[in-house]
C-alpha cells in the first residue's frame, strides 16, 4: 500500500521539529517582530515545563480528575456488524470534559500561561470547542479570557458561544474576511500583538508559529498513548488502521503520534494512518477545505504548509458543513507526514459526513461532532473492504451536541 | 552597489533633515489612482514612498489597511501589477520606492524571480512584516550586493539579542515599530522610546525610521526629534479617498512637522 519507512525517515519523525521549528520543509516562525520575543519565551517556558516534575504532576492530576482521562476506547459492535468488515473502535474524546479533545491542549497551555505569569488568555475558535476549552482553562486557572470567532461560526455553533459566556469569557465576533476560523486567527494574532506582555495566545491546533505545532501535538499525544495501551489490553495487538479528521490537525496527530514508528502486528508494514479533510461540496475552489487535495505550499499565520490559495498567494475561501474543519491551511507536521508518505490524506464531503453522523447516532447511540463524522465517513467506506480480523481505531474527537441546531436547520426542521 | 534608499538618507543627513515616508496601498481603489497619489506624495515632499501590495490576510494591519487591501484585491491588484507599475513609474520619477507585503505574496511569486523582477523594475527595498530575519536567509542571500534593501522591523518588545539580529540583517534603514500593536493603532509611545533608539544606534550606523500609529503633525514632529525618518500609513490611507486638497494640506502639514 505504501513504502516502508526508511531508517532516515524514522529518525526524522522522532526528532521533528528542528530547532527552528521545521518539520522537514514545513513550519517555522513567520510572524511580526513584536511577537518573536514572546514565541522565544514560550519555547523556553515550554521546554522547562516538560522537565518540571511539579508541572507534569499537576497536568497528570487534572487529566485524571478534571478532564476525565483516560477516555474509553469503545468497540463499536453494531456499527462493525452493520459494515461487515474490520472491527471498529472509537477513541472517545467526546467523553472528555467540555466534549472534545480540545481540552487536552487548552488545560496544558492554561497551566503554562499561569506559570509564565500571564494574566489573560485569548484564542480563536471555529466549532467553538476550542473556545469553550480555553474559557474552561481560564476559569480553572483564574485568568481572564477573550475568544475570537467568525460570525458565520457564531451563527452555526451558537450553543458553544453561550457556553463560553457562561464560563466568563468574552466572545468577539469577527465579521471580516471569511468570517470563519481563518479570520478568527488573524484577529487573535492582532490582539496578541497588542497585548503580548500580559496575554498568552492559546493556539487551538497544531498550527501557527513554532513552538505551537509541537507543543499542541505534545499535549494531544496523550490520546494515542492511551489508545495504544487500551487496544493492547482489549485485543492484545496493535491496530491496522488509524483514522482521524484533520482541521488544523491536532486530534489526528494526537492519535497518530504514538504509533508513527509502529508496524502492524501481523506484517512488517507500518500502521496505516488516514487523515480526513473536509471535502465540502466537492473539490473545486471555494467549495471545500481539503488542503492536500486542492492546495499548494504557502505561508499563512506564522507557518509554512499546504494552503488553499490562488496564483498570487491570496488565501481562498473554504466551505465545510463543519466549522472545525473549515480552514484554508493545515498543520506543518501533517504536510511533512503527507510528503513522506507516512500518513495518507483523504476527504469526506458534507453529505458523507452527515450520513455518518446519522449512522453513528442510530447504530451506537452516540451523536458525534460533525468534524469527527468526517473520520467516521472514511471508516464507513473502508471498513467493509477489510477482513473481519483487521482493526480500525477512529478518533471520535468530539460530541455532536453543539451541532444539533445546525443539522436541524440543514434539514429544515424547527426546534 | 548603494541603493537609492541609502543615498537618500545620506543626502538628508548632509542637509540635516529627516525623512518623510508615506505609505499607500497600491491599487486602492485602482492603479490609476495610485499613480495620481504617488504624484501628490512626491509634490508634497515625500522622501521615500512605501507601496503596500495587497494580501488577503494582513495580520500586522489594523482595520484601515485591511480595508484598503480588500479594495485593492477587488480591483485585481497583484504583485505582478505592482512591479509593472513601479517599472512604468521609473520613466518619470526616481523617488525611492519600497514594497510592503506579506511573505506569501513573495513566496508564491518565487523568491528569486521576485528579487530579479523587483530590481529590474526599480524597486529599492522591501518590508515584509511577517518575515523576521530568522526566516529571511533565502532572500538575504539573493539580495547580497544587489540594489534591493530588505528592511527589517524592531519592536518595543525586542530584546537585546533580537536587536543585534535585526540590526545585523537590515539594510537601507531599520524600521522601528513605535507601539506594541498593529498598524493604525492609537499612538501611545512608551516613555523609553528615545532611549531605545539610542540603544539601537549604539549597535548600528543605519538610519532608523519610526512608524505605526503616527497620525498628527504633532506626533510626527515629536518622533522626528529622535528618529531619522517618520513613516505614516493608516492616517494617509484614510484620507486618500477624500478631497485631494485636504489630503495635500494634511501631507504638507506632516512634511513641515518632520525636520
Ligand atoms: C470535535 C472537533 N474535532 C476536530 C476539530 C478539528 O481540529 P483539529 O484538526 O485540530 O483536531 C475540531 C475543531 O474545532 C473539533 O471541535
Amino acid at each position: 500500500m505504501h513504502a516502508y519507512l526508511s531508517d532516515r525517515e524514522g529518525l526524522i519523525i522522532r526528532k521533528i521539529p528542528d530547532k527552528r521549528g521545521y518539520f522537514g520543509a514545513y513550519g517555522g516562525r513567520f510572524v511580526p517582530e513584536t511577537l518573536m520575543p514572546a514565541l522565544l519565551e514560550l519555547e523556553k517556558a515550554y521546554a522547562v515545563s516538560k522537565k518540571d516534575a511539579d508541572f507534569q504532576a499537576e497536568l497528570a492530576h487534572l487529566r485524571k480528575t478534571y478532564i476525565g482521562r483516560p477516555t474509553p476506547l469503545y468497540f463499536a459492535k453494531r456499527l462493525t456488524a452493520d459494515l461487515g468488515g474490520a472491527k471498529i473502535y472509537l477513541k472517545r474524546e467526546d467523553l472528555a470534559h467540555t466534549g472534545a479533545h480540545k481540552i487536552n491542549n487548552a488545560i496544558g497551555q492554561a497551566l503554562l500561561a499561569k506559570k509564565m505569569g500571564k494574566k489573560r488568555l485569548i484564542a480563536e475558535t471555529g466549532a467553538g470547542q476550542h473556545g469553550v476549552a480555553t474559557a474552561t482553562g481560564a476559569a480553572l486557572a483564574g485568568l481572564e479570557c477573550e475568544i475570537y470567532m467568525g460570525s458565520d461560526d457564531v451563527a452555526r455553533q451558537s450553543l458553544n458561544v453561550f457556553r463560553m459566556r457562561l464560563l466568563g469569557a468574552r466572545v468577539n465576533e469577527v465579521t471580516i474576511g471569511s468570517r470563519t476560523l481563518k479570520d478568527a486567527i488573524n484577529e487573535g494574532l492582532r490582539d496578541w500583538t497588542a497585548n503580548v506582555r500580559t496575554t498568552h495566545y492559546v493556539m487551538g491546533t497544531v498550527f501557527g508559529p513554532h513552538p505551537f505545532p509541537a507543543m499542541v501535538r505534545d499535549f494531544q499525544a496523550v490520546i494515542g498513548r492511551e489508545a495504544k495501551k487500551q487496544i493492547l489490553a482489549s485485543e492484545g495487538r496493535l491496530p491496522d488502521y488509524l483514522i482521524a479528521c484533520v482541521g488544523g490537525g491536532s486530534n489526528a496527530i494526537g492519535l497518530f503520534y504514538e504509533f508513527l514508528l509502529d508496524t502492524q502486528s501481523r506484517s512488517d508494514r507500518p500502521i496505516t494512518m488516514i487523515g480526513v479533510e473536509a471535502g465540502g461540496r466537492g473539490i473545486s475552489a471555494g467549495e471545500h477545505a481539503a488542503r492536500f487535495a486542492g492546495g499548494s505550499i504557502g505561508v499563512l499565520q506564522g507557518t509554512k504548509s499546504y494552503l488553499l490559495q490562488d496564483d498570487d498567494g491570496n488565501v481562498l475561501g473554504t466551505h465545510s458543513v463543519s466549522a472545525g474543519l473549515d480552514y484554508a491551511a493545515v498543520g506543518p507536521e501533517h504536510a511533512f507526514l503527507k510528503d513522506s508518505g507516512r500518513v495518507q490524506y483523504s476527504y469526506a464531503t458534507d453529505d458523507e459526513a452527515l450520513a455518518a453522523f446519522d449512522r453513528l447516532a442510530r447504530h451506537e447511540g452516540i451523536i458525534p461532532a460533525l468534524e469527527s463524522s468526517h473520520a467516521l465517513a472514511e471508516a464507513i467506506k473502508l471498513g467493509p473492504r477489510l477482513s473481519k480480523d483487521e482493526i480500525i481505531i477512529v478518533n471520535l474527537s468530539g460530541r455532536g451536541d453543539k451541532d444539533v441546531q445546525h443539522v436541524a436547520r440543514l434539514r429544515g426542521e424547527a426546534l | 552597489m548603494k541603493s537609492r534608499i541609502a543615498a537618500k538618507f545620506q543626502a538628508l543627513r548632509h542637509q540635516n533633515r529627516k525623512a518623510f515616508i508615506p505609505y499607500i496601498m497600491a491599487g486602492d481603489p485602482d492603479m490609476l489612482r495610485t499613480r495620481e497619489l504617488v504624484g501628490i506624495l512626491e509634490d508634497c515632499g515625500a522622501d521615500i514612498i512605501e507601496l503596500g501590495v495587497p494580501f488577503s490576510d494582513p495580520l500586522a494591519d489594523g482595520p484601515t489597511i485591511q480595508a484598503a487591501a480588500q479594495r485593492a484585491l477587488e480591483s485585481g491588484t497583484t504583485m505582478h501589477t505592482v512591479i509593472d507599475f513601479v517599472s512604468s513609474l521609473r520613466k518619470c520619477t526616481q523617488i525611492p520606492i519600497i514594497l510592503m507585503t506579506y511573505y506569501n505574496s513573495i513566496f508564491k511569486y518565487g523568491d528569486q524571480r521576485f528579487i530579479e523582477d523587483a530590481i529590474a523594475a526599480g524597486v529599492d527595498g522591501i518590508i515584509v512584516p511577517d518575515l523576521p530575519p530568522d526566516e529571511a536567509q533565502g532572500l538575504l542571500q539573493l539580495t547580497r550586493k544587489r540594489p534591493l534593501d530588505i528592511i527589517f522591523l524592531l519592536a518595543p518588545t525586542s530584546t537585546d539579542e533580537r536587536i543585534r539580529k535585526v540590526v545585523h540583517a537590515s539594510r537601507g534603514f531599520i524600521y522601528y515599530v513605535s507601539i506594541t500593536g498593529i498598524t493604525g493603532s492609537k499612538l501611545s509611545l512608551e516613555p523609553s522610546i528615545a532611549e531605545r533608539l539610542a540603544h539601537v544606534r549604539a549597535v548600528s550606523d543605519l538610519p532608523i525610521a519610526v512608524g505605526f500609529g503616527i497620525s498628527t503633525p504633532e506626533d510626527a514632529s515629536m518622533i522626528a526629534g529622535f528618529a531619522d525618518g517618520v513613516i505614516v500609513g493608516s492616517a494617509i490611507v484614510r484620507r486618500t479617498s477624500e478631497n485631494d486638497e485636504d489630503l495635500k494640506q494634511y501631507l504638507q502639514s506632516l512634511r513641515q512637522a518632520i525636520r
